[in-house]
């Protein structure tokens, strides 16, 4: 292997025939090739150091059109592989020197491996979000002098209304809590993610809930279902799935990191 | 006069969303702060994830604006 090279690191699965689709292309549009060892399979793309060497990540990293299209093509060969078997997804841009060492990976952290892929069989990942509903400020007070001190009353009204909507958004997390519990009666394993920014979400609502749950697939129907039911009483909810268990690929001892707030 | 759909079911529905539609923000969520990262072995893993969230909100403009362009398309990718 060129010493230019490094070897880019999707998932890891079972080693079974259909672990590698055909045709499948990754990050960069790069072939992605299967190394199995001990009934594992690491899914990789030999990419170039140029383009996925330190220095020039940090660039890249902040490029977003490079960022989307290289998410993309990394939950391509994920999703493309969820679809068939167990999969463990790596985090984004793990690129090791060698192949060597992916083999060294499924040697070392082989019943890791095996624990989580057995974890997340037959389950899905769902995501879902609670947005705080609008808060509707209350007419404004027909009552009082309101005439002799505009200034005082328009002061008391907003702070009314600060009042009003703090509490509104206290009693939407208060509910998100109760809506967390709820899936989690449902959901084998549940992991609560930062709530996105409005700017991100692209929603003006304030996001109260950014939940994944992992849930077995013969129960994803009643799950919506009852994320359904809790729909409305201050929070909207949302629900997108099913996903590859990205949330809930943790190897003993390897805690995700930078997920809780 | 159709039936009502259970709200559950139009959930569910709305959820599966093809590959390319699923939002940025979302893929990010989880492959930045998720996923099995072997760390010692790596020589490149991105663990600076305040680094790429800080970006992330420089670059929200843009986002924002490409969104703009391509009419209507909110950020999970569900048509309005």
């Amino acid at each position: 292997m060129p010493s230019d090279e490094g070897v880019y690191l999707y998932a890891v699965t079972r080693a079974e025939e259909h672990a590698c689709p055909e045709g499948l292309t990754g990050v960069s549009g790069l072939p992605v090739r299967s190394l199995a060892h001990r009934g594992l399979a690491a899914l990789y793309s030999l990419v170039s150091l140029d383009e996925f060497g330190e220095e020039r990540l940090r660039r890249s990293m902040e490029d977003l059109s490079w960022l989307e299209e290289t998410a993309r093509g990394h939950h391509r060969v994920v999703e493309a592989v969820a679809r068939v078997l167990p999969t463990a997804p790596a985090r984004l841009v793990t690129v090791y020197r060698l192949e060597q060492q992916l083999r060294d990976l499924l040697d070392e952290r082989h019943d890791g491996f095996v624990a989580v892929l057995s974890h997340v069989a037959g389950r899905s990942e769902w995501a879902v979000k609670a947005y705080a509903e609008p808060y509707e400020s209350a007419p404004a007070d027909e009552s009082g002098p309101e005439d002799d001190r505009p200034g005082l009353a328009y002061l008391k009204r907003r702070r009314a209304g600060l009042h009003g909507r703090e509490a509104a958004w206290r009693r939407a997390a208060t509910r998100a809590e109760f809506v967390h519990e709820v899936l989690m009666s449902v959901a084998v394993e549940g992991r609560l993610h930062r709530a996105q920014d409005p700017q991100l979400s692209g929603r003006e609502e304030l996001m109260v809930l950014n939940g994944a749950y992992l849930v077995d697939e013969d129960r994803a129907d009643e799950f919506a279902r009852v994320l359904g039911d809790l729909d409305g009483d201050g929070v909207t909810v949302e629900l997108v799935g099913p996903w590859a268990p990205y949330s809930f690929a943790v190897l003993e001892g390897e805690a995700a990191r930078g997920a809780a707030p | 006069m159709p039936l009502p759909e259970p709200r559950g079911e139009r959930l569910a529905a709305q959820g599966r969303l093809p590959v390319e539609r699923v939002a940025l923000v979302d893929l990010l969520d989880r492959m930045l702060a998720c996923g099995v990262v072997v760390a010692g072995d790596v020589v490149l893993s991105i663990s600076g994830i305040d680094l790429v969230r800080i970006s992330l909100r420089a670059l929200l403009v843009s986002v924002r604006e490409a969104d703009a362009i391509d009419g209507g398309m909110r950020h999970d990718g569900v048509e309005e």
